[in-house]
């Protein structure tokens, strides 16, 4: 097999949408129907682009962003999976969490974002808090499920082997519920990913990826905007991509607990 | 009985710091307050009028997304190359919050419907699309073969194999579909509504540190979105799959 042309050609053929999409945006922007101020063309995004990137600018926008999704979505990761794993292990917290948890994981997130804002201020503290609420209902369900799905029999036989508490938990508990904490995570990450740019609207932060956009708004600067949400997309691909798929290798795939 | 007992825990705490008085009352208002004002919004029909107008807009976003997910989605299953020239495309374009739009949406439209069913349509667009064509590409290839020597054609094939087998697969997605749609549209209404809608209200009162209309725009917002994703689409969900012996393909 002759992979070199094949590999060219496959990347010939996952650039073409993207080529036929730009090539049709730019006829658009060129027809003039729309005022170029409201739809820019493909040059000038790029442009934009790389002038806010050259600055820094987008790179303070996008730490940002990063710092209030890791702050928040860490608390959520690590509160969520302790909950989850305390709620499928003693039945009095499950008893006492459960309801709770099943009202308020259906709601909304955003929903809650204005009187997140009232109580804790604008700005980072209201937007961080309100990212670890809403992460935090998957991470809990996911964790919670997972505990309860880890097979009767191998935490017997772990018993009858004499393992204590914490071998039990460590050696079957764990492993066998984290396929599911590492899916909790994940939602929780894509939840959380989609609320902050919301929120970072709302909470009129000074530096953020959804503020950029949402400034940019005031100045019809819609170039900005798009170069804001190609941003946007490139560090949600990231996400997916270079965090999750290595961390499921790494825990869930090594351990046997699911076939890649 | 044990639910309730976890509730109630949980009013009473809410409550003693309410009354506590170590926060604003506009800010933490007490239940009663709270009950009041629902109760308020809903005799005077605001409350009705508001939730009519959320709806609107979900459902609109939702059936454009319907029709374009189930369009697309089937020829992504049925021809090759319209599947290798929109995968891309969706992949790049899925991990974009549907909000992010919203401020180009709002220069390009104004604020008001428009806008906000497009953000809809955007949120509610990707659950359906990947489910039909996940779910299309699913049927069982026997079934297929069995009904092409059986003489079906084309259309009959389609209609009779195709969209039956990928049904639950669709349905499913009609209902992640929603859940996306009912956080969307929320969002949506804070950032592009001008008047009315559950989100625009609790937006609106943020400027009057009316906290209690917030909360009691949530417990609707809540209450609405629980009816329609457990009881209207979790009910279809149950009925036609399971009638239809779908089960073991909707688990899959």
């Amino acid at each position: 097999m002759n992979r070199g042309p094949s590999l060219i050609l496959r990347g010939a053929v996952a650039a073409l949408p993207f080529a036929v999409l730009a090539a049709t945006w730019e006829l658009v922007a060129r027809t003039g129907a729309f005022p170029p101020r409201l739809f820019p063309t493909v040059e000038q995004v790029a442009a934009t682009f790389a002038r806010l990137a050259a600055s820094g600018i987008l790179l303070h926008h996008a730490g940002d962003t990063l710092l209030r999704l890791a702050a928040g979505f860490g608390m959520a990761a690590i509160l969520g999976a302790l909950l989850g794993i305390a709620m499928g292990r003693s039945r009095q917290v499950e008893d006492l969490a459960l309801p709770l948890v099943s009202i308020g994981a259906p709601i909304p997130g955003i929903a809650y974002a204005p009187l997140f804002l009232l109580w804790f201020g604008l700005g980072n503290t209201g937007s961080i808090v309100l990212v670890a609420f809403v992460s935090l209902f998957p991470v809990v369900l996911n964790t919670w499920t997972g505990v309860k799905a880890v097979k009767e029999i191998w935490i017997r036989a772990a018993q009858t082997m004499g393992a204590d508490e914490r071998r039990l938990f460590r050696h079957v508990i764990l492993p066998g519920a984290l396929p599911y904490i590492v899916t909790g995570w994940r939602l929780g990450l894509a939840q959380a990913w989609r609320i902050l740019v919301g929120v970072e609207m709302l909470a009129a932060v000074q530096w953020g990826l959804g503020w950029l956009i949402f400034g940019s708004r005031e100045f019809l600067n819609t170039d900005v905007m798009l170069a804001g949400i190609a941003a946007i997309g490139a560090i949600g691909l990231a996400l997916e991509n270079l965090v999750f798929e290595p961390l499921e290798r790494y825990t869930v795939v090594r351990w046997g607990m699911m076939s890649s | 009985m044990r639910a309730l007992i976890s509730i109630a825990l949980f009013a009473v705490l809410y409550e003693a710091v309410a009354r506590s008085g170590w926060f604003a009352p506009a800010l933490v208002p007490t239940l009663p307050a709270i009950a009041a004002r629902l109760y308020d919004m809903l005799a005077d029909g605001s409350m009705a009028n508001h939730a009519m107008n959320t709806l609107y807009r979900v459902f609109a976003g939702l059936a454009l997304a319907a029709v374009f997910g189930l369009v697309l989605g089937f020829l992504m299953a049925r021809y090759r190359a319209v599947e290798r020239f929109f995968m891309p495309l969706v992949s790049a374009f899925m991990p974009i919050p549907s909000l992010a739009w919203a401020p180009i949406f709002i220069l390009w439209f104004g604020l008001g419907n428009v806008a906000t069913i497009l953000i809809v349509f955007y949120a509610a667009s990707f659950p359906m699309l990947l489910n039909t064509w996940t779910g299309a590409r699913a049927v069982n290839p026997l079934w297929l073969r069995a009904a092409g020597s059986m003489g079906a054609s084309g259309p009959a094939l389609f209609w009779k194999v195709v969209v039956p087998g990928a049904s639950p697969f669709i349905i499913t997605g009609l209902r992640l579909a929603f859940q996306r749609a009912w956080i969307a549209v929320v969002g949506a209404e804070m950032l592009a509504a001008s008047d009315f809608g559950l989100g625009w209200v609790i937006f609106d009162a943020k400027e009057f540190l009316n906290a209690d209309i917030m909360l009691s725009s949530l417990v609707m917002i809540g209450a609405i979105g629980f009816i329609f994703e457990r009881v209207v689409f979790g009910t279809l969900e149950k009925t036609t799959v399971l009638r239809w012996g779908m089960v073991r393909t909707a688990k899959a």
